[in-house]
């Protein structure tokens, strides 16, 4: 292999920081009305904290181990379906305050 | 439909395909994927946002509508990102053309379209 192989491998263990750390953001935005004392919002957080649990277990060997040469085959879909789950659950908060 | 959704998570699958790339292509796939999901990410927050931080706009359910779409376009850009991925990976292993698509160019209408709405619900909410 020519060049620097250490470089793709840092940079994508960076770009997978990143990804967590968007994903930690949209998880607060996500636990904020759980503070209204309604039980519904208390419930779709702690799914919510759950979905994150998963995908922060799962993806954070990839964001930190070493180099990155086999492909992380479990990280990438659950990563996604993890980001679609909160999305779901975005839907079904805002849904439940319509009237 | 479940093909490409089983093909996913097969390890197997993509690795027995075609011949192993340079490991550094693949690693800009992933990079390409993380950026794409960091972009549905952030729609889920504009949704998330929108429900909690708006106040009511002119038009009855406006803002929740704003939300709900923000937050299904973020699940879609997730969801298509790591179909994306699969089928990039597949292509680079078989040495052929890397698949071409349109969701960027209507990813890009739909949220200037959105953006137009919400220019034109802070117009109509200047006007008494």
């Amino acid at each position: 292999m020519t060049g620097d192989p250490g470089l793709p491998a840092e940079r994508t263990r960076l770009a997978w920081r990143r990804t967590l750390l968007t994903l930690t953001v949209v998880l607060l935005l996500q636990l904020r009305p759980a503070f209204t004392g309604r039980v519904v919002d208390a419930a779709l957080a702690g799914v919510a904290i759950l979905v994150w649990l998963v995908v922060l277990a799962v993806a954070w060997r990839r964001a930190t181990g070493s180099p990155p040469r086999r492909l992380g085959r479990v990280a990438m879909p659950l990563t996604a379906l993890g980001a679609a789950a909160l999305a779901l659950l975005g839907v079904a908060h805002v849904l439940g305050r319509v009237h | 439909m479940w093909e490409s959704i089983r093909r996913w998570f097969d390890p197997r699958e993509l690795r027995s395909v075609g011949t192993p790339p340079d490991y550094r292509f693949s690693l800009a796939n992933e990079r390409t994927f993380l950026a794409w999901l960091r972009t549905g990410l952030a729609l889920v927050a504009g949704g998330l946002a929108a429900a909690q931080f708006l106040p009511p706009l002119p038009l009855a359910h406006l803002r929740e509508g704003l939300a709900v779409g923000l937050l299904l376009l973020g699940a879609t850009v997730s969801i298509r990102a790591v179909d994306h991925w699969a089928r990039t990976e597949r292509a680079i292993r078989l040495g052929e053309e890397l698949p071409a698509s349109r969701f960027p160019a209507v990813l890009a209408l739909i949220v200037a379209l959105g953006a137009l709405v919400l220019v034109a619900a802070v117009l109509l909410r200047g006007t008494p």
